[in-house]
């Protein structure tokens, strides 16, 4: 294959179908996702990509093979793919609104700690927790509950949960979907920031975003892989102008 | 990029710059605030301390104090319950079957001391043949017994929990569950009167490790060790309470499924509160045979069980003192009521417990922090977690 020289994070999808009952959800997919890069993975509306994410993160169970560091991830369970350094935010931001924003963090840094040193109150903020602090760029808020967030705050946090949770590889589900344009920005500049050394998928329908952003893009529609390339290779698809890109971008930016 | 004119493009900068200074303002002022709310509880703690262990036994009479040992006793079992229902969000209905198994390791214990050395319990002669079991042998010594009431309550609510907890019950199935339990345990003791002493329990004891339970001196320090045992896991539950896996608990009660996407299995966390809170039903259990000087079925049936709930749902589930308090506040409410009315005091439980759901979800230990919001409202700031979860009306909805 030709990612044998990179390192061993990355992600071999190979044939992967979601059958909810005859209904092929993913039909046959392969992609390939390489650390090191912002790859997005866009499409119409049902076209698979958050199934794709929920069979990658055992939340549904899929076919095929999903090669994570020698693990087949598709026969493990949800918290052991979590362990393994693949993790995923929701598209609904879903961080625990009663517990601060550094407690937050912190039962995210749990995956790193044995059992028996959690039966001790939080003496000082771990080493890893301020680093996401400072990266997420909420450390004013840090004692804050993250109830009193703002939406894009919310997401923040959710990036820096898994930033501590030290995950090589993130999903991170429509993360910019009603955020304003000053903080699909921030997303966007935090996401260039972190990315060197881990790989991020991001499933977007923002067109403005997944282009300033992008170094690699899978277009999905009804289950399989319509196209993969460049934004710009991407774009010049025919087959991806018709089912998608061929809409205006005022109707997608406004879905 | 149409949206950018409508929203203020420097919100999100703004609001950061403006929270740095806010906060840090905020930190040194609330600071012994925060303090007062983490270390606050250890002064209530000393404070119920000095009440039960020196005050009450200077100034209650001996059938008092004995009533108020039955409380602590219950209270013992009514914060397990907290843990496992208010921090765990796990309804258990049966915890009598752990306060039954401690409560009978025990009254075995006793049963074998008052028949002394290789004697058979009276029992077992009246109904059987006058053979003794041999799982009895094990129970006439002392730190075997000790070692039963805690080892036992671990190995049945871990198999039980993992069982239950690994296939994903949860909510009123969960509390099904564990009623059915309950509803098991005493029908066994009810069929197995050679065994168990039956319908009519074991009693008549007459000393306690070697103390004569008829001398007065002795019953109060029995009580003293109710009463302390009481203290100790109260002080226990705080540093649980604050702990980080305090604060995993609370977090997988609220969002189990998010839990799960953190790396962690739910049904383990869930499995050690629940096994915690089987090993506290069943120390309480340990200590109302000698205060009380018996245990039949009908103090560990589904009936006894609810009664715990009730006493912790009155208190307040969630917080620390609430279960503890509340099981007092029953036990107290009981014994008054039903000597001026033996008959009705259920009632006046009942409709207590239906204006306390309705009015007071979170319970009587929710009246404080609610006062004080109202008071403050102008300059508090959220310093602690906010556990208590205003008691979802679907659950309440099961004990009714």
């Amino acid at each position: 294959m030709t990612a044998s020289f990179l390192g061993e994070d990355y992600l071999e999808i190979r044939n992967l179908t979601v059958d909810f009952d005859g209904f092929k959800a993913i039909d046959g997919v392969d992609i390939t996702l390489q650390q090191g890069r912002l790859h997005f993975l866009i499409g119409p509306n049902g076209a698979g990509k958050t199934t794709l994410v929920d069979a990658l993160t055992g939340l549904v169970s899929g076919t095929g093979a999903a090669k994570f560091r020698n693990h087949d991830i598709l026969a493990m369970k949800s918290h052991k793919i979590v362990r393994l350094g693949i993790g995923r935010t929701f598209q609904t931001a879903s961080v625990f609104e009663k517990l601060s924003v550094l407690q937050n963090l912190d039962i995210a840094a749990g995956v790193h700690r044995k059992a028996r040193q959690s039966i001790f109150a939080r003496s000082k903020v771990p080493e890893r927790v301020e680093k996401a602090l400072d990266t997420i760029g909420l450390e004013a808020l840090a004692h804050q509950p993250a109830g009193i967030l703002a939406h894009g705050q919310k997401q923040w946090l959710e990036i820096g949960m898994l930033l501590v949770q030290d995950a090589q590889l993130m999903f991170l589900d429509e993360t910019v979907a009603g955020m304003s344009g000053g903080e699909r920005e921030e997303t966007g500049e935090l996401l260039k920031r972190i990315v060197p050394d881990r790989t991020i998928v991001v499933i977007e329908h923002d067109m403005d975003f997944m282009r300033r952003y992008a170094d690699f893009v899978t277009v999905m529609h009804t289950g399989k892989v319509l196209a993969e390339g460049t934004v710009a290779e991407v774009q010049a698809d025919q087959r991806v102008q018709e089912v998608y890109l061929g809409m205006t971008t005022e109707e997608e930016t406004n879905v | 990029m149409k949206m950018t004119a409508k929203e203020s493009p420097d919100q999100p900068d703004a609001g950061r710059r403006h929270g740095a200074q806010g906060a840090a303002g905020a930190r040194s002022t609330s600071s012994l605030a925060q303090r007062l709310s983490t270390y606050g509880p250890l002064i209530g703690i000393a404070v119920l301390a000095f009440l039960l262990l020196v005050w009450a036994p200077n100034s209650l009479s001996t059938f008092r104090l004995g009533n108020l040992g039955r409380y602590c006793a219950l209270g013992l079992a009514s914060m397990g319950i907290g843990l496992a229902w208010g921090r765990g969000g796990m309804l258990v209905l049966g915890q009598g079957v752990f306060f039954g198994l401690g409560a009978y390791a025990m009254a075995m214990h006793m049963k074998l001391e008052v028949a002394g050395p290789g004697g058979v319990p009276d029992f077992m002669m009246l109904y059987g043949d006058g053979t003794m079991p041999s799982w009895w042998e094990p129970f006439r010594s002392g730190p075997f017994t000790l070692f039963a009431i805690v080892a036992v309550p671990l190995v049945v609510s871990f198999l039980l929990g993992y069982a239950i907890l690994k296939r994903r019950v949860k909510g009123s199935y969960f509390a099904i569950l564990t009623q059915a339990m309950a509803v098991a345990f005493a029908t066994l003791l009810v069929a197995t009167i050679k065994q168990t002493g039956g319908f009519n329990g074991l009693n008549t004891f007459s000393t306690f490790f070697g103390h004569n339970l008829y001398n007065p001196e002795v019953q109060t320090n029995i009580y003293r060790l109710a009463a302390g045992l009481m203290i100790v896991f109260l002080v226990i539950l705080w540093q649980l309470y604050r702990s980080r896996y305090g604060e995993l608990l609370v977090a997988t009660r609220d969002a189990e499924e998010r839990i799960r996407f953190l790396g962690y299995d739910p049904a383990n966390i869930k499995l050690a509160a629940f096994m915690m809170a089987a090993v506290m039903a069943s120390i309480g259990g340990a200590m109302f045979v000698p205060i009380v000087g018996i245990v039949s079925p009908s103090n560990v049936d589904a009936s006894a069980s609810i009664l715990l709930v009730a006493g912790v749902a009155l208190g307040g589930r969630a917080s620390l003192f609430g279960p503890a308090l509340g099981a007092i506040a029953v036990g107290y409410g009981r014994s008054t009521l039903s000597e001026s009315f033996p008959t009705q005091w259920t009632y006046f439980l009942g409709g207590l417990f239906i204006v306390v759901v309705l009015l007071l979800p979170g319970g009587v230990a929710s009246l404080w922090p609610m006062l004080r919001s109202r008071l403050s409202s102008v300059q508090r700031k959220p310093s602690s977690i906010d556990v208590d979860d205003g008691l979802e009306a679907d659950e309440p909805a099961v004990l009714a």
